[in-house]
């Protein structure tokens, strides 16, 4: 019998190791897996990478894990906003790697890796900074971009509901980046709020299909991150 | 001399928008262009961060932390709106299915690359989130920024000193002075603040800038 739900958030982030890369799904704190967060700050896991859109808000989720020095690269698009101390000081003092990628990118790159990409061709950031040293290519009179996929050994996403398959739906836009991650990392740990029978989910919605999932922890709802008004994205 | 107010600024960007056009409004200064949508035109918001169909700021106390915009303040979704994810949002983006978007600049060229991601100083995090995506994919792109900097210099330049964000990719430049567009042949002037003599445009701007029929102030 296949049974993917794991009885804690610390056995789901068990084996991830010093040196790991580790998608982090969110957008700010919507979709962000705070608690899977916590267990690898736990854990103790070092020298990881990082996958995110943001570089940590305030003093949740990843923000914590930056803080305990735990991760020696961020890949990212937007590391800047009002509340992200715990990065700012580390990259002012030089203790953190940052690759910065503009967030189609970063989300193609993602997607590609989950679909067997081995590398595409994109108009976007052609001609500036970060695509220095990448290759370029003009395509019926456009020019181009070649950019590749970013793997991961494990990402930790959070979604609304999963069954013991892996099926999992999400709630508004705290999707983001949980369906691509789920499919382009090794092993893919997803929290959810409320473990479903494999029936309850209907399969015309479920948006992530249990075969990029390996693990469900059920965190049920508590105090809900607020949003942090006038935090860019 | 008078300038437009951001909200005026905003109402003017608004007018240029048509009934059923997608449109994603870049964070800070266009976020208002929403506030001036004309209510007869069904105009539809995407953000980012995988919305369609995004409504106005939530009344107090209904806040959502999963419906936010892509500068993380609350939001609602409209009847009719959809969620998906990130790649699909960007290639939303990227496949040229936007009618338009409006974005903030540090700097627009003559040519209609630019600037708005990065100073360029040493000392500066960078942050680029989706403004490069925007700026090549929507169909139109309208850059909504003030003509001149705080020490009074134009932003509108023959070539971007900031690191660039796209290449000839902007449309039309709202300021609270001017509207411009980039044309082939160079910026043309299509409107101008009242009581601003074009020729003191131009003399502020400091690139050739061409008049438009109809484009005279009242004061002119």
């Amino acid at each position: 019998m296949i049974n993917k739900i794991v009885a804690t958030v610390g056995e789901a982030v068990a084996d991830i190791g010093d040196g790991a890369t580790v998608m982090i799904g969110g957008f700010g704190t919507a979709g962000m897996p705070s608690e899977l967060i916590d267990a690898l700050i736990e854990r103790g896991a070092r020298d990881l990478t990082i996958v995110n859109n943001n570089a940590g808000n305030g003093d949740v989720g990843l923000a914590l894990l930056l803080k305990a020095r735990r991760v020696r690269k961020i890949i990212c698009s937007f590391p800047r906003q009002a509340d992200s101390w715990h990065f700012d000081a580390l990259f002012k003092t030089g203790e953190i790697e940052l690759e910065l990628v503009p967030q189609g990118n970063l989300a193609e790159r993602i997607r590609a890796a989950g679909a067997g990409i081995g590398a595409f061709y994109t108009p976007t950031g052609y001609g500036t900074l970060l695509a220095q040293g990448k290759e370029t290519r003009t395509i019926d009179g456009r020019n181009y971009v070649l950019e590749h996929p970013i793997r991961a050994d494990f990402a930790l996403i959070k979604a609304l509901r999963g069954d013991r398959w892996g099926n999992l739906v999400y709630r508004k836009t705290a999707r983001n980046f949980g369906p691509i991650m789920a499919a382009a990392a090794a092993c893919t740990i997803a929290q959810v709020r409320e473990v479903v029978n494999l029936c309850d989910l209907d399969p015309e919605a479920i948006v992530t299909p249990g075969i990029y999932v390996k693990r469900i922890a059920e965190v049920p709802a508590g105090i809900k991150p607020v949003a942090q008004p006038g935090a860019a994205a | 001399m008078s300038r437009y107010t951001r909200d005026q600024m905003a109402a003017r960007v608004a007018r240029d928008i048509p009934d059923g056009a997608y449109v994603n409004l870049g964070i800070g200064l266009p976020t208002l262009v929403a506030n001036h949508l004309p209510r007869d035109r069904e105009i539809i918001l995407h953000t980012e961060n995988g919305l369609l169909g995004m409504g106005p700021a939530p009344e107090p106390g209904s806040e959502d932390a999963d419906l936010i915009n892509a500068g993380k303040q609350p939001v609602t979704a409209l009847a009719g709106a959809s969620f998906f994810h990130h790649a699909d949002s960007f290639g939303m983006m990227r496949g040229g299915h936007l009618d338009y978007c409006v974005l903030g600049g540090f700097q627009v060229s003559v040519g209609g690359d630019l600037a708005n991601w990065h100073t360029g100083t040493k000392d500066a995090i960078p942050a680029v989130g989706g403004a490069m995506d925007l700026a090549i994919g929507a169909k139109h792109v309208y850059v909504m920024m003030d003509h001149l900097t705080k020490k009074g210099e134009s932003k509108i330049v023959a070539q971007c000193t900031y690191p660039l964000t796209g290449i000839g990719c902007v449309a039309r430049i709202f300021t609270d002075l001017a509207v411009l567009d980039v044309t082939p042949a160079g910026l043309t002037v299509v409107e101008i603040v009242d009581g601003l003599p074009f020729d003191e445009l131009v003399r502020m701007t400091g690139v050739p800038l061409h008049r438009a029929p109809g484009a005279q102030a009242a004061a002119d």
